[in-house]
């Protein structure tokens, strides 16, 4: 392995940030948008839905799936960046 | 062919295909047998992983809890789905870099303690044991009300057929039986639904059909399901009755659960790389939402046309004269009771009190707005069981429902089985007290104690029948997944200063309140009232799970650092590619 331990230390930095950055949706989509706020969003809708409930048994489990795809094209994109084989 | 033959013919295929698969991939090594090899494809794996996670509970029971409990249903929708947000981000990839076989593998390892190896593979034990319960009550169930074999049987041949695979081919062989059982029973969940949804809305996209107009009206389904729930005094569809903390508990104890269930993580040691581990986990997440995007569909569909039929149908008590009496009761004008209802009837899933004597079904709820008192009592699994029929649908349909709860079941049951024989052959034996045992000695052990574990496991099946609804059951092993595994396994891997005496803490101080709350409050002594802020024994793991985490903090905070070989290790899984040479 020819990875210097600065760039461990960056890259290991850059993915501490990148999935609290993620965490930070993941807990706005599902517990924000399906629990706490849901009262509020429900006098939106989407189609025939009111758009708290929607979230909480629909949107969200879209968006856990968009949140993972993202996090495997970001951390790609890290190692490739700090020379990392992964 | 009726709808009993089509479900023979239906579960005698699927069985065999099973134990083809197992013949074909017997396990050589203890790396096939615990890890297939290192060497699964990511998608192959996410669908293995689907199959693994997907139970009885999901395929049977979940649809049925959504359509009761409308929006409070929502905990099991987003609770089991979001957890692999944290697998993905928080723990497979580096546990996958670590590259060994089991969890407590990995506890040990990191918490250079034999000690905190021995609890850790009392916790997988714990939450698997309870979990397995669930299991094979789904098996017996699925046999004795399509099949006609009694329940204990049901289990017996159950167990058989997952005792071929796990002992013979390991993890290598459960692998590939759950690609072909995720198959057979997607496709067993999905085709009833598109049916319904066509039924109900004229749209064939269940997730579409949720948000979109009855057929043939302007209204939205939500909206008349809503009017038509509150007119026999239910709570509204799209709300809930239950506190905002409580809701907000179990789903946080079922995601963090899941992200700390052993049968889980341990399938992302069965793929090359921590690359190939993220990978896995975003298939895996994608084949379980095909499943879970159309359960609440299915539910509120399923509860529109429950009411649509059932309701103020007059009842026919003769089973013998049915088509008779249907035919008399339409001639003047009236509703009968449906053919399904007096087929599932006889299953006890089905409960019809004729309180006011009128001889009319009465379905209602606690505030009806006509002060009448409800006389229907469905049993929430029903819903998907009886979908097909309620329906219309062709009996090779019902047929292709009995297979695919089945292989849900069992697909499960498998992978728990892995977990328990590798803790005690692998964890117990091999590393804690045997360390000397070959190679072949090991394998050897790894097949008996899967032989002990099916036995084991039928026994609590066999037993479990008095236990309450299978996705209940299940739910309480995320509570101890969550309070006991989760915290140790995620400091360990982000806080390097984590030692063996925060580790061995923080596992005791989540596994046993957690435990003591869930047997207190569902023992008689319990109720409601009692428990600590409205949070009920579902949604106590995330509580304790916090509880955990500090406990394990202060306490390596006041005691010495691990060694640095420990801190160089931690420092090596969290790098893709550092482990490598270890990875043999």
């Amino acid at each position: 392995m020819t990875v210097t331990s600065e760039s461990k230390k960056a890259y290991w930095r850059a993915t501490i940030r990148f999935t609290l950055s993620l965490l930070v949706i993941w807990f706005l989509v599902s517990y924000g948008a399906g629990i706490l706020f849901r009262e509020f969003l429900d006098q939106f809708s989407i189609g025939g839905a009111p758009l708290g409930f929607w979230f909480a048994q629909q949107g969200a489990i879209y968006a856990f799936l968009a949140l993972i795809i993202i996090y495997c094209i970001g951390m790609s994109r890290l190692e490739k960046k700090y020379g990392i084989e992964g | 062919m009726d709808q009993q033959q089509w479900s023979y013919l239906f579960v005698g295929l699927t069985f065999g295909l099973y134990i083809a698969i197992a013949l074909w991939a017997r396990a050589g090594s203890t790396k096939d047998f615990y890890v297939a090899g290192h060497d699964i494809h990511p998608a192959l794996n996410g669908m293995a992983t689907a199959a693994d996670w997907m139970s009885a509970a999901s395929f049977l029971s979940m649809a049925g809890l959504v359509a009761f409990l409308g929006y409070g249903g929502s905990v099991y929708l987003m609770g089991w789905t979001g957890g692999y947000v944290l697998l993905a981000l928080l723990l497979a990839p580096f546990l996958r870099e670590f590259g060994k076989f089991t969890v407590p593998d990995f506890v040990g390892d990191r918490y250079y303690s034999k000690v905190a190896r021995v609890i850790a593979v009392i916790c997988a034990l714990m939450v698997s044991f309870t979990y397995i319960a669930g299991q094979m009550k789904g098996v017996g169930v699925a046999f004795s009300s399509f099949l006609g074999v009694p329940f204990n049987w049901g289990i017996f041949i159950g167990s058989f057929i997952v005792f071929v695979y796990a002992v013979l081919g390991g993890m290598k062989g459960i692998t590939y039986t759950q690609v072909a059982q995720y198959v057979v029973l997607i496709f067993a969940y999905t085709v009833p639904a598109i049916f319904i949804s066509l039924i109900v809305t004229n749209n064939p996209i269940p997730q579409l059909g949720f948000i979109g107009n009855m057929s043939g009206s302007e209204i939205s389904m939500l909206d008349k399901l809503n009017t038509v729930v509150t007119d026999l005094g239910f709570t509204e569809y799209t709300s809930t009755t239950k506190s905002k903390i409580d809701v907000f508990c179990i789903t946080a104890a079922l995601m963090f659960g899941t992200a700390g269930l052993p049968h889980v993580i341990i399938r992302f040691f069965t793929v090359k790389s921590a690359k190939a581990a993220r990978k896995s986990a975003g298939w895996a997440l994608m084949f379980i939402a095909l499943l879970y995007t159309v359960a609440p569909a299915v539910g509120a569909f399923a509860r529109m046309n429950f009411i649509d039929t059932v309701n103020e149908a007059t009842y026919i008590a003769d089973s013998e004269n049915y088509e008779e009496r249907a035919a008399a009761i339409l001639a003047e004008g009236g509703k009968p009771v449906p053919e399904w209802y007096k087929d599932w009837e006889k299953t006890d899933l089905l409960k019809f009190n004729d309180l006011n004597g009128d001889g009319m079904m009465q379905y209602r709820g606690p505030a009806a707005p006509d002060g009448l008192e409800n006389e229907v009592v469905p049993n929430r699994d029903i819903f998907v069981l009886a979908n097909p029929q309620i329906a219309n649908l062709p009996g090779w349909v019902i047929g292709l429902v009995v297979a695919g709860g089945l292989a849900a079941a069992l697909s499960t049951a498998a992978g728990l089985l892995m977990v328990i024989s590798s803790a005690i052959s692998h964890d117990l034996l091999k590393s804690t007290f045997y360390p000397n045992m070959s190679e072949k000695g090991e394998l050897r052990a790894a097949r008996l104690s899967a032989f002990a574990a099916v036995i084991a496991a039928a026994l609590i099946g066999a037993f479990a029948s008095s236990l309450p609804f299978v996705a209940q059951v299940v739910a309480y092993a995320f509570g101890i997944a969550a309070a006991s595994l989760f915290p140790i396994i995620v400091l360990g891997i982000f806080w390097k200063r984590m030692n063996k005496e925060g580790a061995i803490a923080a596992m005791l101080s989540g596994l046993i309140p957690t435990m003591a709350y869930i047997i207190y409050f569902k023992s008689e002594y319990g109720s409601e009232a009692g428990w600590w802020f409205g949070v009920s024994p579902e949604g106590i793991g995330f509580v304790f799970m916090w509880v955990a985490l500090a406990v394990g903090i202060v306490t390596a905070l006041v005691t010495p650092a691990p060694p640095s070989a420990i801190q160089q290790l931690v420092e090596d899984i969290r790098i893709p590619g550092q482990r490598g040479a270890l990875h043999e």
